[in-house]
């Protein structure tokens, strides 16, 4: 089954490319953009049937390599 | 003295550190990432350079390669390992050394010289040198070192950072603060101090002609504490 996997900054992590976005597009006059904060998205196909195995899996995964637990979090979906 | 330098696809500095390894006497020998063990060595460098293309995190692949577990285990025996530029983004990743490397905070790849303070010479690295403030080379993306209050205080307490960037005066301020990092730090030390990871290039300062020297005397007074 398919697991997906979002990865944000933490809150309070400071995040250049967030702001540089959100500041473009300010100036691009979205001018209602208060925050922007960039993450990754990981789209994962495991052989597994169950849903929570694969979910456990995936979580194995994040704390293991696919987030930097010091400065990031993850979301499983 | 024998050293090791750790090639990943990707290094690029692994030859000028060789160089500068030799030239100060190190008997070097370089070792591919994908070996199992690690041959004898007193000392461990892990290059600079885009492991695996930075992929998902700087460092973050290489610390999962096959040679990275002997590296820890030499590590976690009081071996001395340093890792310059990607090399400290990889120790960051592999947990041997703590906190995180940020992208720089104005978002710019930074190529220049810069000058940075030792703040603790009580090791292995800086005992006896005789300047304290180097004049050393950075160029990286991600350098801007971050970690949590309380880990910032733990780090503090235990004397763990290494180097702070400053002017040539030594005046550590924000003014120079090239990348954003948490009290200017250049680099830091684990715990028992064996382990030092750094954001400057030392291989890159060792000849008058092309740049400059004090990577020369890091590399001088290095092999004179280790003999």
């Amino acid at each position: 089954m398919k697991v997906k996997v979002i990865v944000t900054p933490k809150n309070g992590v400071l995040d250049p490319q967030g702001k540089a976005i959100q500041q473009t597009l300010n100036g691009m006059g979205f001018s209602s953009v208060k925050e922007v904060r960039q993450g990754k998205y990981f789209n994962i196909e495991i052989i597994e049937k169950d849903e929570t195995k694969a979910k456990a899996r995936a979580e194995d995964m994040c704390k293991k390599l696919l987030a930097n637990l010091i400065i990031e979090d993850y979301q499983i979906i | 003295m024998k050293s090791s330098v750790i090639i990943f696809p990707g290094s690029n500095c692994d030859r000028d550190m060789d160089v500068a390894l030799k030239k100060f006497g190190f008997k070097n020998q370089m070792v591919w990432h994908n070996d199992p063990n690690l041959p004898q060595s007193d000392l461990i460098i892990l290059p600079g350079g885009f492991s695996y293309g930075d992929y998902l995190r700087c460092g973050s692949i290489a610390a999962k390669s096959k040679i990275i577990k002997s590296v820890v285990e030499f590590a976690n025996s009081g071996g001395l390992v340093v890792g310059v530029c990607n090399g400290f983004q990889i120790l960051i990743e592999t947990g041997l050394l703590p906190g995180a490397l940020l992208k720089n905070k104005y978002l710019e790849f930074i190529c220049k010289n810069v000058f940075v303070k030792i703040n603790n010479s009580e090791n292995k690295y800086f005992k006896n040198i005789k300047k304290n403030i180097l004049k050393l080379h950075i160029a990286h993306n991600e350098g801007n070192y971050f970690c949590s209050l309380d880990e910032l205080k733990f780090i503090e307490d235990n004397n763990q950072i290494a180097v702070n960037y400053c002017n040539k005066n030594g005046d550590i301020s924000e003014e120079n603060n090239p990348n954003g990092s948490i009290n200017n730090i250049a680099g830091i030390f684990n715990k028992s101090k064996n382990i030092l990871g750094m954001m400057p290039h030392p291989e890159r300062m060792i000849d008058s002609y092309l740049s400059g020297e004090d990577g020369s005397i890091f590399f001088e007074n290095l092999i004179g504490n280790l003999k």
